[in-house]
């Protein structure tokens, strides 16, 4: 499982997590999520996230 | 055939092209900046250092490179000197320039304290990356931080250097952090947090005197009190750039004045972002920023379509003690009911019938944003 940050303002997605309030079940791999999902946080759009490593 | 152009290459103006670009690949598009162009997230200065991130690294690309990405002129380091929007002509430092539509895409203005003292003018106000540089440059190790202003960005900015070992002190003229955004009780858990950090509070008192002294700088307050520092940063709020639209014609009040379309009182010029005012609206915050560069690109490529702000709470970038909040509207009528428990608090702004109309949330309970976003009115339906 990985992480994803928004380089707009910081959100980090964890993969492990998804984010069930928005109906992203835990374990939703990037990919998975449509392409005309937004930040939570600011509102980008999926393509201005980035991959962050994954922390020990 | 005269550019589309876009006066600004901050989140607004960058973020406007790539919206254009989706819509329409052909189009003649212009950006004009007085920086050098670098595309930058200005949210993300106020945690780079607890990200080990230096200003350098926070450049995602180069004025080039995004020229190259969307197919755009961009003229770096230009000054708009006058808008001519009969003639639909742009006046600049570097010469002059037809447009077909233009969009002022041009930010805030930090708003300067007044102070006296030969160190005055030493202050820094974070603004934009090159005003990071300046800050970080001048960031000594061991040298105390004060910071004049305890809203979003002066606590974002303490909290940030507290976690890297930088001693704070905030002073601002309100009772608590955060004075217009959160009820008291959950700026008492902001304000422990970050105590526990080292940072120091200086409520209910200005800054009066800057002076500099030996390396650094002695403050002196309201109270007569006296504060040394290596470093002052003023926070105290921004105010919309307005002159360039006020001085070709255009109609400006606190920001400058826009329909639902972004379109100011003159039908070929916008305006996006910090510097606009939506229906009376400003809101200087990302995600509006990001629903308006999507409706007025439709719009500018010919679909005009009118921006629709939902709720849109902020986040506070505090993670010694995670804040989110929706500001009740100017002048709502109603109160707080705040649920207060050990590891957060939970604000809700009722109106007189119970329904929501802002919150705010410290701590565990900003697991509660979306349920309670989700019960608030949008703020342009």
């Amino acid at each position: 499982m990985k992480k994803w940050q928004c380089v707009v303002c910081g959100f980090i997605y964890d993969e492990e997590q998804g984010l069930p309030d928005e109906g992203i079940a835990p374990g939703t791999r990037w990919e998975d999520i449509p392409e005309d999902w937004e930040c939570p946080e600011c509102g980008v759009s999926k393509d201005d996230f980035e991959m962050v490593e994954i922390e020990a | 055939m005269a550019p589309l152009t876009i006066l600004g290459t901050g989140l607004a103006g960058y973020t406007l092209a790539k919206e254009i670009r989706k819509l329409d690949a052909g189009l003649p598009l212009r950006l004009v900046t007085a920086d050098d162009g670098s595309a930058y997230s200005k949210p993300m200065l106020s945690t780079a250092l607890a990200r080990g991130k230096t200003p350098d690294e926070l450049v995602m690309a180069s004025a080039a490179d995004m020229a190259r990405q969307l197919d755009a002129r961009i003229d770096t380091r230009t000054r708009v000197l006058s808008i001519d929007p009969a003639g639909r002509r742009l006046h600049t430092d570097h010469g002059d320039g037809a447009f077909s539509q233009l969009v002022l895409a041009i930010g805030a203005d930090p708003i300067r304290p007044q102070l006296a003292g030969d160190g005055a003018d030493d202050v820094l106000s974070v603004n934009d990356l090159d005003d990071y540089r300046r800050f970080r440059q001048r960031l000594d190790a061991d040298g105390r931080v004060l910071i004049l202003g305890a809203g979003l960005i002066g606590c974002e900015f303490a909290n940030d250097l507290a976690a890297s070992g930088h001693a704070v002190t905030l002073v601002d003229p309100a009772p608590q952090a955060l004075g217009r955004l959160l009820p008291a009780a959950g700026a008492r858990q902001l304000e422990q947090a970050l105590s526990e950090l080292g940072v120091q509070w200086r409520f209910g008192s200005t800054a009066e005197r800057v002076d500099r002294a030996g390396q650094g700088y002695r403050v002196t307050l309201a109270d007569g009190s006296r504060l040394d520092a290596g470093l002052v940063l003023s926070a105290i709020g921004l105010r919309p750039r307005t002159a360039l639209a006020a001085a070709a014609g255009l109609a400006t009040g606190r920001g400058i004045e826009v329909d639902r379309w972004l379109r100011s009182s003159d039908d070929q010029v916008f305006a996006l972002g910090d510097c606009a005012q939506v229906e009376g609206l400003v809101l200087p915050f990302v995600m509006p920023l990001m629903q308006g560069a999507r409706a007025l690109a439709a719009t500018l490529t010919g679909s005009p379509t009118a921006v629709r702000l939902p709720a849109m709470p902020v986040v506070v970038k505090t993670p010694a003690c995670p804040v989110v909040v929706a500001p009740p509207p100017p002048g709502a009528e109603g109160e707080w009911r705040v649920e207060e428990s050990a590891d957060g608090v939970l604000a809700r702004f009722e109106r007189p019938d119970g329904s929501l109309a802002g919150f705010a949330l410290t701590g565990a309970a900003v697991a509660q944003k979306q349920r309670l976003t989700r019960e608030l009115p949008p703020l342009l339906g």
